[in-house]
């Protein structure tokens, strides 16, 4: 379990992470969502105690990570990709890191074998390719097979079938009963992998729900319609309650009957349907829509906001 | 370059919640910065490169000396030192083993293995002093053994041109002894300076104008004012460490041999100690 309470951190001027409180339960992923900047890799750093929140507090298992006996065997962190010396090898690497916990060296060929490096463990790590990295730095949040997980953007630099055997490897973790908390700026990955969200933006905390909630309460289904007969079907699919909304292309949006109904609907009534088809407004625009408030670096003015709003919105 | 493939991660053993028994231990800590030193080409390559520099240098030295003893001067045979002489090598080595006690440091921060070495050891003093101690144990039997071969070697050339120095005479195996700890003390020093200043370039910058650019500095001075800094020079130190006469080639007073070991070990600790304390106070 992890906790973050009123956690704030400065930069100068800068309000890098703004009174934010969250907590991140076992058993389950929880994505760590927001913009880039928005302060989700400081917020990481400071539950790691790598760097000192101005104000406010984090805790791992109820107790600061200053205060854990042997760190590596409660929380495992991969933080950047390719964190390590380019001239010593994935397995001298870990060895060190294994050394410092009392981790033993078979420990350290196992988690090499879980993330596939066994066969250039020897070699020096400045010849690796980013996926590579970010598998090593995995093997390293792994190494003492810890209660709780962070990862930072774990999919960074992988290929398709990597970014599967993270997600994969994210779920198999949390299934195990352990804290998986993953950070990404992408609404999509995290539908795909986390069950629970923590949203931020600006440093500051957004939401904190299910994504299962996220998604219901974000996505707009409908069904879109297309036909040459549109006048006659809006008018019969009105007559059944359902609200009837013409797309810039001359399709239909129909949201309030399913698409089976509008079929029956459209037979009944001779007209041919060129398209049918069941729609949910992506996430990443729901996503978009709840962040856009706070994107640091947006391309438009806070008075221009409307252009961050992908069309169709 | 090979082909990875993903492994299911089916091996991952179950969760086990270790006891909260103690702490980190020291062995451990001690044995992972050994084991950090020891894995990088860098360290390798330094030390070679300190030990057939020092080396070499030093026979330059002693078998030049010896061919032309012959014709020196009076004075020259009285100040004659052949201990000091032979371990010239040093003051070459001493270059190496401050660019090693930079890196060691600074490339933790250089290629982000700080952060994972300090979330694997949060005990931020703990670190330091134990990778302190590892390169320091490391430069000091690196030092040790280069100026006791520096030593043999260069009496050897000197032997049947000139005079040669044995332990026997008042002084000599101190010096010899001395250039060992001159080299273990001033790699700390260039240690700490990399722990305050954090960036390779800047700490080697600022070790190479600590010993080089100083001096020429303070020579540069009216004397009056050299007389009076230049033996808080850690170069100036070194040199009077690995003498036997004492006052020999300088112009200024200098402090005795373990005084002079006492102030650079005193400016090695100083530089450890405010950079420990940044450490535990910066974002890592």
């Amino acid at each position: 379990m992890i906790e973050a309470r009123g956690l704030t951190k400065r930069y100068g001027d800068t309000v890098a992470v703004d009174d934010l409180s969250f907590e991140v339960h076992a058993g389950q992923v929880t994505g760590f969502l927001g913009p880039n900047g928005s302060g989700k890799s400081t917020t990481m750093r400071m539950i790691m105690g790598l760097d000192r929140p101005n104000a406010g507090e984090t805790r791992v298992n109820g107790v600061n990570y200053h205060d854990l006996s042997w760190p590596l065997r409660d929380v495992g962190a991969l933080l950047e990709a390719k964190a390590i010396h380019p001239g010593r090898s994935a397995f001298n690497h870990l060895w060190a890191l294994a050394q410092t916990n009392g981790i033993t060296k078979a420990r350290v060929h196992e988690v090499l074998d879980i993330v596939g490096l066994s066969n250039v463990a020897k070699k020096r790590a400045g010849k690796f390719s980013l996926g590579m990295g970010q598998r090593l730095g995995i093997a390293g949040a792994l190494l003492g097979d810890p209660g709780v997980l962070l990862f930072d953007e774990p999919t960074n630099g992988l290929d398709p079938e990597g970014i599967r055997w993270v997600r994969n490897l994210l779920k198999d973790l949390a299934a195990e009963g352990r804290t998986v908390f993953v950070s990404s700026h992408l609404m999509s990955e995290m539908a795909l992998t986390a069950e629970h969200l923590v949203v931020i933006g600006r440093g500051r905390l957004i939401a904190e729900m299910a994504v299962c909630d996220f998604i219901a309460q974000s996505s707009r289904q409908f069904v879109r319609v297309r036909t040459r007969q549109g006048e006659l079907l809006t008018r019969e699919l009105q007559a059944t309650g359902a609200t009837v909304v013409p797309e810039e292309d001359g399709g239909l949006a129909v949201t309030g009957v399913p698409a089976a109904e509008i079929g029956v609907v459209a037979s009944s009534h001779g007209v041919i349907l060129e398209e049918l088809s069941p729609q949910a407004a992506s996430l990443e625009e729901a996503f978009m829509e709840l962040t856009h408030d706070s994107v640091e670096y947006g391309a438009s003015e806070p008075s221009d906001r409307d252009r961050l709003i992908p069309a169709g919105k | 370059m090979t082909l990875i493939t993903p492994t299911a991660p089916t091996t991952i053993a179950p969760v086990t919640r270790p006891a909260r028994s103690g702490h980190h231990h020291w062995s451990g800590v001690l044995a992972s910065e050994w084991t950090k030193m020891r894995s990088v080409r860098s360290t390798t390559w330094s030390l070679v490169v300190m030990f057939v520099l020092s080396i070499g240098i030093g026979i330059l030295a002693t078998a030049t000396e010896a061919s032309r003893w012959a014709h020196a001067s009076v004075a020259d045979r009285i100040l004659f030192d052949p201990t000091s002489l032979s371990l010239t090598g040093l003051l070459f080595g001493q270059l190496c083993i401050g660019v090693l006690g930079v890196i060691v440091m600074s490339s933790e921060y250089g290629t982000g293995t700080i952060r994972a070495t300090l979330a694997a050891v949060p005990n931020r003093p703990m670190i330091l002093a134990a990778k302190a101690a590892v390169f320091t144990a490391l430069a000091l039997v690196v030092g040790e053994v280069i100026s006791f071969l520096s030593f043999y070697i260069g009496q050897g050339f000197l032997s049947g041109s000139a005079p040669q120095a044995t332990f026997g005479q008042p002084g000599v195996l101190r010096a010899v002894i001395g250039g060992g700890l001159y080299i273990a003390v001033l790699g700390l020093f260039a240690m700490g300076l990399a722990t305050v200043i954090r960036h390779t370039a800047g700490a080697i910058t600022a070790f190479a104008t600590v010993l080089l650019i100083l001096p020429l500095i303070s020579q540069a001075l009216p004397s009056s004012i050299n007389d009076v800094i230049a033996r808080y020079l850690p170069a100036n130190i070194g040199v009077v460490m690995m003498t036997v006469h004492s006052g020999f080639r300088s112009d200024a007073p200098m402090f005795s041999p373990w005084t002079g070991f006492a102030v650079l070990f005193g400016y090695a600790a100083v530089a450890m100690v405010l950079g420990g304390w940044l450490m535990a106070r910066r974002d890592a």
